[in-house]
């Protein structure tokens, strides 16, 4: 990179960038993940998946799963800027790698093909929990659980044999072990 | 059965149990119940702007001059979009403002309707929060909370959205809570472990400064003095940023001046050289630590801040505490008195050379200019200014641009509070209105807006509030007829190409002052300068004072850019005047 003489614009040291799993959880209520998403955009940061849900009906409250890449200082000002947030009650941060928690991701994936490659294409899936949800002589619904990458290089190969349609949910994460996150 | 109010009059009755005295706004379709219940409630006293801008800055410097939060009252559609810039310059200084805003009613939401817009949708990025009041239950409970979340932690803008059916929609109302937890968020969060580790710097220290800022102002009057309390028992050199002046006497001689772009030579220094900076209620804006990587290199640093985020932002700090800036400094003192009763005596001998070397940088006095006995000169039209307001208790608004930085720089300020300035959104037409907010707030007090005459032009209609208020604003606008901060970034880094930054056709701001039913005063000439300041200041009512000054004035001294805060670009009477490189030129 071209030395800059910016005092302004140029990241001097730029960390190394990894990825980081962020867990929010917030009030359940109008406009709350605009807000959410709008600090990504407004502030430059970035989001590769997001899935959100209400978990708690008597509280009211949503879990917000967003996976984000990043530098340390970008990742922590993140944390920061979530938890300013007015209905933002607690704000978790794993590191993709962190092996006390779990990741996951549903797909369904619409295979068009004829019975044959079909079956290649559960096949294909085995590892990953293949459920047929939906299935005609010349297609078939599959869902599927797994990591994001794994999802990745499942959808691509699948490819082959007549996927013509891929659903995701985006990764979502749980805490291994007796513990929860506070 | 209780009782049911008009949503109008939960409004009210809510800015009633805040304590509300004036709100700043401008009437329209959707908010006129509101503006219907305006006269059950004498107390309240509506100030009618002339645009709603001018209502937001208004109410910034009412909460800034006061410490309480200003409110605005603006309709639907264009009102809110016009309060927009008010509320992102009260968002990025720290500014507790409360707008309430007309919308249409619930059912035509999402239709386009006549002057409907997503109000919440756009202020939700310059607001700390907002709400949407589609339920004539929740305005108590939501008022109340925009109140809260206003004030506490980290002050700033938030926004209430009322449909006209909510306004006349009836509830029952309740008072606000004593105590509420916004889920945790106002908490002092330091420790004495922390404290203790921040004096034991101190103790180490030999080339110590304190770096402080709006936070300290935010923290309240009596921050202030504890925070000169503990720059006495330390002995330490000080310097601002351009919010935090006044929370430190400016003409105390441990007192360096502001810092960054526009600061003083000894300011950037020192921040340069210092083995220890101690940051109170500042963040590490662009404008003050100019190249990140050659920022203040020997230096452990602390940053004492009420918000989380700003620490580690922009600068890798050794020692973080949150918390309350107020609280930080008592415990501070109070541990720094208490393990050590001599430390006073003992520091002063340990920073004695560093004091010599501030000394040094002292006798370049980087905020000189060469004076003329033909031109006013803006930076001595400041310094009379000063000299001749000084001895009453005045508050001093600007807008952007020069005249701004010559303002903080030679206008000193004593106390807290007594300066309006928009910093971080850098809003040129944010001195008027802020004057008229100050006045209203302090209508015996002096209150003068050192202006531009370009940036005057964006509000000018606001001397028509000061008019029918009786609001005696004094608008000291040192005319170049140049926007001169442009020019001159112009004439430093654009080979003098004055692109669009000349105001070939300005108004005659004498003949104006008339046409507005106020008071118009021409200096034009150094020598007619002292009487004609005496003369604004002892009319009593709106004056605009057009002060005719040299267009060729530049402001110095300047970090340029791309250069570290040791690396000054000094006056005209500097010889080794760094130039601005080809490269260096993108990056302002």
């Amino acid at each position: 990179m071209v030395k800059s003489k910016s005092a302004y614009s140029t990241p001097t040291k730029l960390g190394k960038i990894d990825t980081h799993i962020i867990v929010v959880w917030v009030d359940n209520e109008a406009s709350v993940l605009s807000r959410v998403v709008g600090l990504f955009s407004g502030r430059g940061y970035n989001i590769e998946s997001l899935a959100v849900a209400e978990v708690d009906q008597k509280n009211n409250l949503s879990r917000i799963t967003i996976v984000t890449t990043g530098t340390p200082q970008v990742i922590e000002q993140i944390v920061l800027q979530l938890k300013k947030l007015v209905p933002v009650h607690k704000v978790g941060n794993f590191k993709r790698d962190d092996k006390k928690v779990i990741f996951k991701e549903m797909a369904l994936l619409k295979i068009v093909a004829n019975s044959n490659k079909i079956k290649k294409a559960l096949n294909a899936c085995k590892k990953y929990n293949p459920v047929i949800l939906d299935q005609t002589n010349k297609s078939a619904v599959i869902q599927i659980t797994a990591l994001r990458r794994e999802i990745d290089s499942v959808t691509k190969n699948l490819k082959l044999f007549g996927l013509v349609s891929a659903s995701r949910t985006g990764a979502v994460a749980m805490t291994r072990g007796a513990e929860t996150f506070n | 059965m209780p009782k049911l109010f008009s949503g109008a009059e939960i409004v009210f009755k809510c800015l009633e149990d805040q304590k509300v005295e004036h709100i700043f706004g401008y009437p329209g379709g959707a908010v006129l119940p509101i503006y219907d219940e305006l006269k059950n409630h004498p107390s309240i006293k509506h100030i009618l702007v002339r645009h709603e801008q001018g209502a937001g800055h208004a109410a910034e410097g009412y909460a800034r001059s006061t410490g309480k939060p200003g409110v605005v009252l603006v309709t639907s559609g264009p009102g809110a979009t016009n309060v927009v810039t008010a509320l992102t310059d009260a968002y990025m200084d720290s500014v507790p403002l409360v707008c309430i805003s007309g919308q249409v009613p619930t059912h035509l939401i999402g239709t386009d309707a006549f002057q409907e817009c997503d109000t919440t949708g756009i202020t939700r990025p310059c607001t700390k929060h907002n709400w949407l009041v589609k339920d004539i239950n929740d305005l108590p409970r939501i008022m109340h909370e925009a109140f809260e979340v206003a004030t506490t932690g980290r002050p700033g803008p938030v926004l209430v959205d009322i449909p006209k059916d909510i306004q006349f929609a009836k509830a029952k109302y309740f008072k606000p809570k004593k105590e509420k937890k916004l889920n945790g968020k106002t908490l002092n969060r330091f420790n004495q472990k922390e404290i203790d580790q921040l004096v034991d710097l101190m103790k180490k220290a030999s080339k110590p400064v304190f770096y402080t800022g709006g936070g300290v102002i935010n923290s309240g009057h009596k921050a202030s003095e504890l925070l000169r309390e503990l720059v006495a028992l330390t002995g330490f050199p000080i310097t601002s940023t351009l919010q935090g002046l006044g929370a430190y006497p400016g003409d105390d001689n441990q007192f360096l001046g502001m810092l960054g772009m526009h600061g003083t030579y000894e300011a950037n220094n020192a921040m340069h050289d210092c083995d220890l900076l101690i940051n109170i209620g500042a963040r590490f804006d662009d404008r003050i630590t100019g190249k990140i990587d050659e920022f203040s290199p020997k230096s452990k640093k602390v940053h004492i801040d009420i918000d989380p985020s700003s620490i580690n932002k922009i600068v890798k700090v050794d020692l973080a505490i949150v918390g309350d800036v107020s609280e930080v400094i008592k415990s501070t003192t109070r541990t720094l008195k208490k393990k050590n009763l001599n430390l006073e005596k003992s520091n002063k001998q340990k920073i004695s050379k560093w004091w010599q070397q501030i000394q040094k940088w002292r006798t370049k006095q980087s905020l000189n200019f060469i004076n003329s006995d033909r031109i006013i000169k803006p930076q001595h039209a400041v310094q009379r200014l000063y000299e001749l307001t000084k001895n009453q208790d005045t508050y001093i608004t600007t807008e952007v641009g020069q005249h701004q930085m010559w303002a903080a720089q030679h206008y000193k300020f004593n106390k807290p509070n007594r300066w309006m300035t928009s910093g971080g959104l850098g809003t040129m037409g944010y001195g008027l209105p802020a004057a008229i907010g100050v006045q209203v707030a302090h209508p015996k007090k002096l209150v003068v807006d050192i202006a531009g005459e370009a940036s005057i032009l964006m509000t000018m209609q606001e001397i028509s509030t000061a008019v029918q208020y009786n609001l005696p604003v004094k608008i000291f606008i040192l005319n170049n007829q140049y926007m001169g901060m442009v020019r001159q970034w112009q004439e430093l880094l654009h080979e003098k190409n004055y692109s669009e930054s000349y105001s070939e056709a300005l108004p005659d701001f004498v003949k104006l002052a008339e046409a507005y039913g106020c008071v118009g005063i021409r200096a034009e000439h150094p020598d007619e300068l002292d009487e004609k300041i005496e003369e604004m200041i002892n009319t009593d009512r709106p004056v605009i004072f057009d002060c005719r000054v040299d267009q060729a004035e530049n402001c110095y001294p300047m970090i340029p850019s791309g250069k570290p805060h040791n690396q000054m670009l000094l006056g005209p009477k500097d010889q080794e005047a760094n130039k601005i490189t080809g490269k260096g030129k993108s990056l302002v």
